[in-house]
């Protein structure tokens, strides 16, 4: 517990820092962009042909300082058409759909920005027996760190539902593709009374035709604590995986149906079964995953 | 000479007005059909007519099109789709007033021609662009003859269809020999809007490509090849997140390919006499694709390339890159009609069109060409040490011949077919070839400043003798160390003797000679003769997931501008860190390729850098100012673009 504690104070300078840091590069941080990185060794040596940094002269748009200043339409605009970096917003709809047992689910996300820096939003809705079971919104700042690599970070809200309190988390994880195509989301949670948790999801997609695609997904989630009121224990809680069979009329319009089955663990399983309720459960889904 | 040249000049105006006529007849012939129900409007797209002389009135205009059987609007010149074909005369000076009448700003860059920098029509470069409204007045003398085009440099205008040729008539005699001259415009057309085709692929870089691996390929090499072969093949790739079937980013998905702005089914038609000689003069004017072109049936002299004349080549297939333009001359000898084919490079689709003696005459549209696959070639990981020539006529695709179960060869010309044995691919032979090996752990400690100068004559180190490439050892710039890059080639190929991914071996498969660069020679002696004072090494680099391009990791509105001596001479070494197939263009001047013979050193103005491969020119910096020099893939443009700047 003190651990979590710790690991917690030494994440909020980070977190601020990052967020600073988006700031600052949203307009003209040229040049610094891969300064965060590791491999990062210097980027303005060995261009060859290249001129000293020089403010950025040739973009600022005054009048080229050379031969062709006597040129009668020589430029004047400081906007050239192919030098800015196009935002662009896209919302995924992973999951929208019915479970059996009266159930149902939401899991879709939101990201606006450009190549480096993004916002991110993140849902996760789930009912069943018409009881919103679960349900999560996560606001993330995110950066590109590697080639396929995401920092995120920012903050996660679980909205207040029947018989619990609502609760804010700090979160920071790493989205982005592994080696063999493996899709994977990490997320450390820190709450607001210094709780932890950690979740891990991973996809991954078998192609038997262009159109008919085969996506099994894990998703794990571990907590730092017992808290009975939310009914979740300590170490490993639960495990949802899925298998989902989806046809691409076009890559963004993919009906679906499936399996998902769940698993709780340890100290969760047993406030589970306090309730009185089942400890592990599969269920047929069908669905709808699109993109815009 | 003179004589043909006259003849072409006079028969130029009345056939293509025949031209205009044959295509509204097309289109009668395929309304009447019984297949004719997405054709029906494909019919009144009208074609480009000439425009001669040296004064010219452009109007930029939006034009209703419909090549798919739904309504769009198109950006045009003058009404057409392509644009008009603008033909000068070397020596006159030209004016052209171009006026927008469109809701947002245009240009018009006159690609390929040597001009003062004002006149180069880059926006934010040359000058401010063309707002609405407005007219601008280029003016500029023409120093220079053969095949070129022109297009606009604003926004993503290119792909809906703001382009079209420019024919230069030499002052002196032409060294080409013809009886008529057509000009073969090839295109990209998409009924989304090019700022989609670029959003979807920054949002999912795979999503025009429809020809993914699946599970039915991989259970296919597992029967072929076991399952430990299989999985060390697939490893690199799994390793690297890439696919080796990514050929095109933007392919017949979303694209109808156009010749000179006619659909397939429209089928642009030339006319001919049997015994004439007839010069074809291909531009690839597409936003996003590169063609293999080939007329079955008739050897094709590739007398130009980029508009320059060059020593006579004969082949029966070539590449031609986004941008870049070749002029062929055929002798039809029978009176039959022929197909002009032109195969995009990754087999999405083509464009074609029918070359007649009689207009109801057509021939056989032969069957696509089997799809390519990448190699470890293609990443710059190895083999660059064994000889180039061999590795030309390699038969990589032989990695994937369960994809070549599928192919139908029954379509292919079997006149290049004869005496061909398919059974002969030695599958044996294949497997001996352990491609596998190269595995990205050991590469990244390797000493990469081994695998240089393995192939040039003469000196060792330093700068290689003007004409026969770099000797430079390639180092990778630490700004290539980043997010935006996916990855680096660590032992590039040089690209000049490698026809391309997709064609390598088409003499041994179908007994097509394919065109190299090394088989290019100038016609005319090398006119600047000095040895470069230096080498520039540019990296091309992006990532594909994010799709994201740049030049040594750097995108261009972060880097600073290339500076250039006014009247030095260079080498541009590309080294392309990337497994996509560049066209890269520089303005202003000559990109003068070194194909190996320093007396003929052709001068084009787009260059093809090969996936993981390397490339050299040497460029005279005799023009003043600030020019553009980018990949001509429309969407790599944001990127992969550098200003060079001349002082």
């Amino acid at each position: 517990m003190k651990q979590k504690m710790m690991c917690c104070a030494a994440l909020l300078p980070l977190l601020t820092t990052s967020l600073a840091f988006a700031q600052d590069q949203e307009h003209g941080g040229h040049h610094h962009s891969e300064s965060m990185e590791p491999m990062d060794h210097g980027q303005h040596q060995a261009q060859p042909g290249t001129v000293p940094a020089d403010g950025h002269q040739g973009h600022q748009g005054h009048r080229n300082p050379y031969s062709t200043a006597s040129l009668h339409n020589a430029p004047n605009q400081p906007d050239h058409v192919m030098d800015h970096e196009v935002l662009l917003t896209k919302v995924t709809i992973d999951q929208l759909e019915a479970r059996e047992h009266q159930g149902s689910a939401l899991e879709g996300s939101l990201w606006f920005g450009g190549d480096f820096n993004k916002l991110w939003l993140k849902t996760e809705i789930e009912r069943e027996e018409g009881e919103t079971t679960n349900s999560e919104l996560q606001a993330l700042y995110s950066r590109a760190v590697a080639p396929y690599w995401d920092f995120q970070a920012g903050v996660r809200h679980d909205f207040k539902l029947e018989g619990g309190d609502s609760k804010s988390w700090a979160t920071i994880g790493f989205n982005g593709l592994a080696p063999y195509f493996f899709e994977v989301d990490s997320a450390l949670f820190i709450g607001e009374d210094g709780d932890s948790a950690l979740r891990l999801e991973a996809e991954y997609e078998l192609l038997f035709t262009q159109q008919w695609i085969l996506s099994p997904e894990i998703e794990m989630n571990f907590y730092g604590q017992n808290d009975p009121e939310s009914h979740t224990g300590s170490g490993l809680s639960d495990i949802e995986a899925g298998l989902r069979l989806r046809y691409e009329f076009t890559p963004q319009f993919a009906p679906y149906f499936g399996v998902h089955y769940e698993k709780k663990f340890g100290n969760t399983a047993d406030f589970v079964r306090t309730e009185g309720e089942a400890t592990s459960e599969t269920t047929w889904v069908i669905g709808l995953y699109t993109w815009f | 000479m003179n004589n043909s040249r006259k003849s072409s000049q006079l028969a130029l105006p009345s056939l293509s007005r025949r031209r205009f006529v044959t295509g509204m007849a097309a289109g009668a012939t395929l309304l009447g059909a019984p297949v004719a129900s997405s054709a029906s409007a494909q019919r009144n797209n009208p074609t480009p007519q000439p425009l001669r002389g040296n004064h010219f009135d452009l109007q930029v205009n939006y034009l209703p099109v419909n090549f798919t059987g739904r309504e769009r609007t198109a950006v045009a010149v003058n009404g057409s789709l392509p644009g008009p074909v603008l033909r000068w005369k070397e020596g006159d000076t030209v004016t052209l007033n171009v006026t927008n009448h469109l809701a947002h700003d245009t240009s018009i860059h006159w690609h390929g021609i040597i001009l003062p920098s004002n006149m180069d029509g880059v926006p934010g470069l040359s000058f401010n662009g063309i707002r609405p409204g407005e007219t601008f007045k280029y003016q500029f003398q023409v120093n220079q003859s053969g095949t070129y085009w022109y297009h606009s440099h604003s926004d993503f205008q290119e792909q809906i269809g703001h382009y079209g040729a420019i024919v230069i008539d030499p002052a002196e005699p032409d060294p080409v020999a013809f009886d008529r001259d057509y000009v073969v415009l090839l295109s990209d057309w998409s009924d989304d809007s090019p700022h989609d085709i670029y959003a979807k692929l920054k949002k999912e870089g795979h999503y025009f490509n429809r020809r993914r691996r699946t599970a039915g390929d991989l259970w296919q090499e597992i029967r072929q090849k076991g399952v430990a072969q299989t999985w060390r093949d697939r490893e690199m790739w799994n390793e690297m997140r890439m696919s080796d079937r990514d050929i095109s980013d933007v392919t017949g998905y979303t694209y109808t390919y156009l010749m000179n702005g006619q659909t397939p089914d429209a089928n642009w038609t030339a006319l001919f006499k049997r015994g004439e000689k007839i010069r074809l003069r291909f531009i690839n004017g597409s936003a996003m694709s590169i063609f293999d072109i080939r007329i079955p049936g008739l050897k094709m002299t590739v007398v130009a390339s980029d508009g320059q004349n060059i020593e006579p080549v004969s082949v029966d297939e070539f590449r031609i890159g986004v941008a870049e333009t070749y002029d062929v001359v055929v002798e039809p000898a029978d009176d039959r009609a022929y197909t002009l084919f032109a195969q995009t490079i990754d087999r999405s689709g083509y464009a074609c069109g029918t070359l007649t003696p009689h207009q109801e005459l057509r021939a056989e549209v032969p069957s696509m060409d089997y799809a390519p696959v990448l190699t470890h070639r293609d990443m710059g990981m190895g083999h660059s040490g064994h000889d180039m020539g061999g590795m030309s006529d390699m038969d990589h695709s032989g990695h994937d011949m369960g994809n070549m179960d599928g192919m139908d060869h029954s379509g292919h010309d079997m006149g290049d077919m004869q005496g061909m044995d398919h059974s002969s691919h030695d599958m044996s032979g294949m497997q001996g070839m352990d491609h596998s090996s190269h595995n990205m752990g050991s590469m990244s400690g390797m000493d990469h400043s081994q695998h240089t100068g393995h192939q040039m004559p003469g000196r060792t180190s330093g700068l290689g003798r003007a004409g026969f490439g770099s000797n430079a050892p390639v180092q990778h710039y630490p700004s290539e160390y980043g997010p935006g890059v996916d990855m680096r080639a660590q032992m590039p190929a040089n690209g000049l003797h490698d026809p391309g991914i997709g064609l390598r071996g088409h003499q041994s498969r179908y007994g097509r000679r394919v065109l190299t660069y090394a088989d290019i020679r100038n016609l005319t002696p090398t006119i600047d003769r000095r040895e470069p004072e230096r080498e520039i090494q540019l990296h091309l680099t992006g990532n594909m997931e994010r799709y994201m391009w740049s030049m040594d990791g750097i995108k261009f509105s972060d880097a600073e501008p290339l500076m250039l001596k006014y009247g030095e001479r260079v080498r541009v070494t590309l080294v392309n860190d990337t497994m996509m197939t560049h066209p890269i263009h520089l303005h202003g001047m000559w990109s003068e390729l070194e194909t190996g013979d320093p007396e003929y050193i052709p001068r084009k103005h787009t260059v093809i850098a090969q996936p993981g491969s390397t490339i050299s020119y040497l460029v005279t910096a005799d023009a003043y100012g600030r020019w553009a020099y980018h990949c001509h893939l429309l969407y790599h443009m944001p990127g992969m673009f550098r200003e060079v700047r001349v002082v």
